[in-house]
């Protein structure tokens, strides 16, 4: 008998990535388009003996999220636009206290409040550069309901390699969408845990990196005992003002990153091998590119697209190799500024001809919207 | 390190006194602290600690505690963390009555950046934001606590360190929210500002102020407007966060048909 | 009756309340049991009841690229404001099965109306509008398999419920 295929949402297959990535505590605040997450949370968590909380508010939330993943939890909360923001100060101790977590930011249409139901992809910066104090995160951008599945648990994996929070922004289409799925057994998709310290307990200090950037995490209650602090600390974790130590902090946060970059870049290609227009997409996008470039190939225009799937770190190089052999570059998204067009410009440099395609309605982009812009 | 007349220290000399009488074990202890003058303390500890951001603290010690049942879990806030910037997770973390021990050094104003006014100076104190007088009311940060559930209430000053000594060992052994809070001296700031430049003159405040929970509820409701209660003003046992949790969990894991209700689809 | 093709496309519009969205849903659960690729999205507003609500369904055997419907075959119109939204498409030859009690009657080619909703309040749940105006939908155009769709009912609901679901699947059958 074939393992069974389920019609299932965005929301769930991202439920059930955590689960299956091992995440064992939520904590949340319910906001639309993402409830769906607690909802399922609030009910699976007791299942498999870990711990659904809905907080106070999404502050609460994401600081509940870092405690519990202190206390050696893989531990993640979901939200959108509003409630996104709130978490932007805490989330930045995750950056800085080195824990891993993960937060689902389904994108909707603002600003402010704005039309809660409808979907946008109107945060690309605000994942980069929501939080104070010059630091990087990781970002993924599904554009279906198995890439919902698929990299949610990839997140969890960075997260936990490389002690760092990671987002995981789908837009609203993606997250309230539903598709054929079918749930991969246990074992057959990587699951990755942190590193764990060994050797004497008296001499484990959380934040010394081993040659791969990265300090092994203890647990709170076990016997490496440690201390986090969201100041500025020295490789035991405590208080330390000294500025080659801040200079050196402050640079490894963004070194980590940057020293796995091709492992966490993570792009997919549409016929681009040939192309001579490259449409640049992310989540929803991605679709009516796709669908826009296969319209373009029939009427005799070698068109291409290339998914970004990791939104940060930015795929500069896949962008840089793919952009140089074509004629035109266009970047069709689902906010104003064109978020990520400019970051293709700056790849590409001031002088390259980028057509940006935005749909700011709060409807989805269509491939009509885009075709109008090459044709 | 704290200012001469801090009662910080005393605080922290007591709590560390409870743990070691109580036999607690730096690998099952969490200290999580926020900003401010006491969030400091977390500097000189030994124990797991975690210091946050400014009003955050007892969420952080949520998510530990609700995922970890047997650590001990203490908090330790002043009145800008707990009250007044943290003001929605203290009557949220009371009204969970989750296991966790809060211990709110309360010294009035803002002492780790200059003194300013907090939700806990007193109307018409003078603080370095309120220049003519402080046109707001305070908190009552126990009423707070009581109101909003928490199992186990009390407060103490740094006059008298054995007896805070021993309410902090008390809420540590509760089950349940549990609040300690210390009126402390600031006489850098608070003290600075309101004439009473000496820490003896603060200590004097609030030793003439305060006055033992029984005597203090004798006193008609005019003469309480000039006193404080001290000592353990709430003692109860209403379950906690982790054991209602896992109530629901048996129902949640119970085979079909007998697990309470039924999920919905 | 239409013949068989290999992809279909499918709104169905109303108002929020009318069981659309878990209509929509039921609709690509039965094409998913058939083994075919099903994408399932809605449209709505803020609010849980009233205002314009839209599922979209497209069902085929090739991977489904774009997400919304482009080119619907069918379309399920259950109140006034969404009939008037889609009648004109009928003249494109879109069949619109529509619900008399709530919309005005219109006449033309590929416009068929029953009062769905009074039926399903006959029958004795007015909530079963939606399955019932399934039943009718797919016995007309054949984008599932009754038996499918009576499968997903079976799987999603109990007693009572299973009962006047299942009823109201061949009421709606029964129609065409």
């Amino acid at each position: 008998m074939g393992r069974e295929v389920r019609l299932v949402q965005g929301n769930q297959a991202m439920t059930e990535g955590a689960i299956y990535a091992g995440a064992r505590f939520y904590a949340g605040y319910p906001i639309t388009p993402s409830s769906e997450i607690a909802e399922e949370c609030s009910k699976v968590m007791l299942k498999v003996g870990g711990v659904y909380m809905q907080m106070e508010d999404e502050i609460a939330s994401i600081a509940a999220v870092i405690g519990a993943s202190l206390a050696g939890a893989k531990a993640f909360t979901a939200t959108s636009g509003p409630g996104f923001s709130l978490m932007q100060e805490n989330l930045g101790l995750a950056v800085m206290g080195e824990v891993p977590c993960v937060v689902i930011n389904v994108q909707r249409r603002g600003p402010s409040t704005g039309l809660s139901t409808k979907p946008a992809q109107g945060d690309i910066m605000q994942l980069r550069w929501g939080r104070h104090g010059d630091q990087s995160v990781i970002a993924l951008c599904p554009a279906t309901v198995s890439e919902c599945f698929a990299m949610t648990v990839t997140a969890f994996n960075l997260a936990e390699k490389f002690r760092l929070p990671v987002i995981v922004a789908p837009d609203e289409i993606v997250a309230h969408m539903r598709e054929a799925f079918s749930l991969p057994e246990p074992g057959e998709v990587e699951v990755i845990d942190r590193k764990k310290p060994s050797g004497s307990p008296k001499d484990y200090k959380p934040f010394v990196a081993d040659a791969d950037g990265v300090a092994p995490l203890a647990a709170y209650g076990s016997e490496y005992v440690f201390h986090v602090s969201s100041s500025m600390h020295g490789p035991d974790g405590y208080s330390n003002n000294d500025p080659a130590n801040a200079a050196w902090r402050v640079a490894q946060l963004h070194r980590k990153i940057e020293m796995h970059r091709d492992e966490i870049v993570i792009t997919r290609s549409f016929a681009a091998e040939d192309a001579d227009v490259l449409l640049i997409a992310f989540g929803a996008t991605t679709r009516a590119s796709r669908a826009a470039a296969l319209e373009l190939r029939k009427r005799g225009i070698k068109a291409g697209v290339l998914q970004l799937i990791t939104l940060w770190p930015f795929a500069d190089r896949e962008v840089a190799t793919l952009a140089d052999k074509v004629k035109t570059v266009i970047v069709p998204e689902m906010n104003y500024s064109g978020q990520v067009a400019g970051e293709v410009q700056r790849v590409l440099g001031s002088g390259a001809d980028i057509r940006r395609v935005n749909s700011y309605n709060g409807e989805v982009i269509t491939p009509q919207e885009i075709l109008r812009a090459i044709v | 390190m704290w200012c001469s007349g801090c009662g910080i220290g005393v605080m922290l000399g007591a709590m560390l006194r409870a743990f070691e009488e109580l036999g607690y074990r730096n690998a099952d202890t969490v200290v999580v602290t926020g900003i401010g003058c006491t969030g400091k303390a977390d500097d000189y500890l030994v124990t797991h600690a975690l210091h946050t951001t400014h009003g955050r603290a007892l969420a952080y010690a949520t998510g530990i505690k609700a995922f970890n049942p047997k650590l001990h879990v203490v908090v330790l806030m002043g009145d800008g963390d707990s009250v007044t910037i943290g003001g929605n997770h203290f009557i949220h973390a009371a009204r969970r009555n989750i296991d966790l021990t809060a211990i709110i050094i309360n010294n009035f104003n803002y002492g780790m950046t200059g003194g300013q006014v907090s939700a806990t100076t007193p109307g018409g104190s003078y603080t370095s934001t309120t220049s003519w007088g402080n046109p707001e009311r305070d908190f009552d940060i126990c009423a707070l606590a009581e109101v909003a559930g928490a199992n186990y209430v009390a407060r103490e000053t740094p006059y008298h360190g054995w007896e805070m000594k021993e309410l902090i060992k008390e809420a540590l052994n509760k089950k349940g929210f549990s609040l300690v809070e210390v009126f402390s001296p600031c006489p850098t700031h608070f003290g600075k500002n309101n004439e009473m430049r000496q820490t003896r003159e603060m200590l004097d405040w609030l030793k003439e102020k305060g006055l033992p929970v029984e005597q203090y509820r004798k006193l008609s409701v005019a003469e309480q407007g000039n006193h404080f209660a001290i000592g353990k003003l709430v003692d109860r046992d209403a379950p906690d966060f982790n054991t209602r949790y896992e109530e629901i969990r048996v129902r949640a894991t119970a085979p079909e048909g007998i697990g309470g209700r039924c999920e919905a689809k | 009756m239409m013949g068989k093709k290999e992809r279909y496309e499918i709104i169905l519009a109303g108002s929020g309340g009318q069981g659309l969205v878990l209509a929509g849903i039921m609709l690509g659960e039965a094409a998913v049991l058939e083994g075919r690729n099903v994408v399932q999205t809605q449209s709505y507003g803020i609010a849980s009841r009233g205002g314009l609500s839209l599922a979209e369904v497209i069902i085929d055997w090739a991977e489904i690229i774009y997400q919304q419907v482009q080119e619907p075959d069918i379309i399920l119109a259950l109140t006034e404001e969404a009939l008037e939204k889609y009648a004109a498409l009928a003249e494109k030859g879109v069949h619109i099965f529509y619900d008399t009690t709530l919309a005005k009657r219109r006449a033309g080619a590929n416009l068929t109306g029953y009062p769905f909703t009074k039926i399903a309040s006959d029958l004795g749940n007015v909530a079963a509008v939606n399955i019932l105006s399934l039943g009718a939908m797919t016995a007309a155009v054949p984008m599932v398999k009754t038996e499918s769709l009576a499968g997903v009912i079976r799987k999603r609901f109990q007693g009572k419920v299973l009962e006047m679901n299942l009823k109201a699947l061949q009421k709606g059958v029964e129609l065409i």
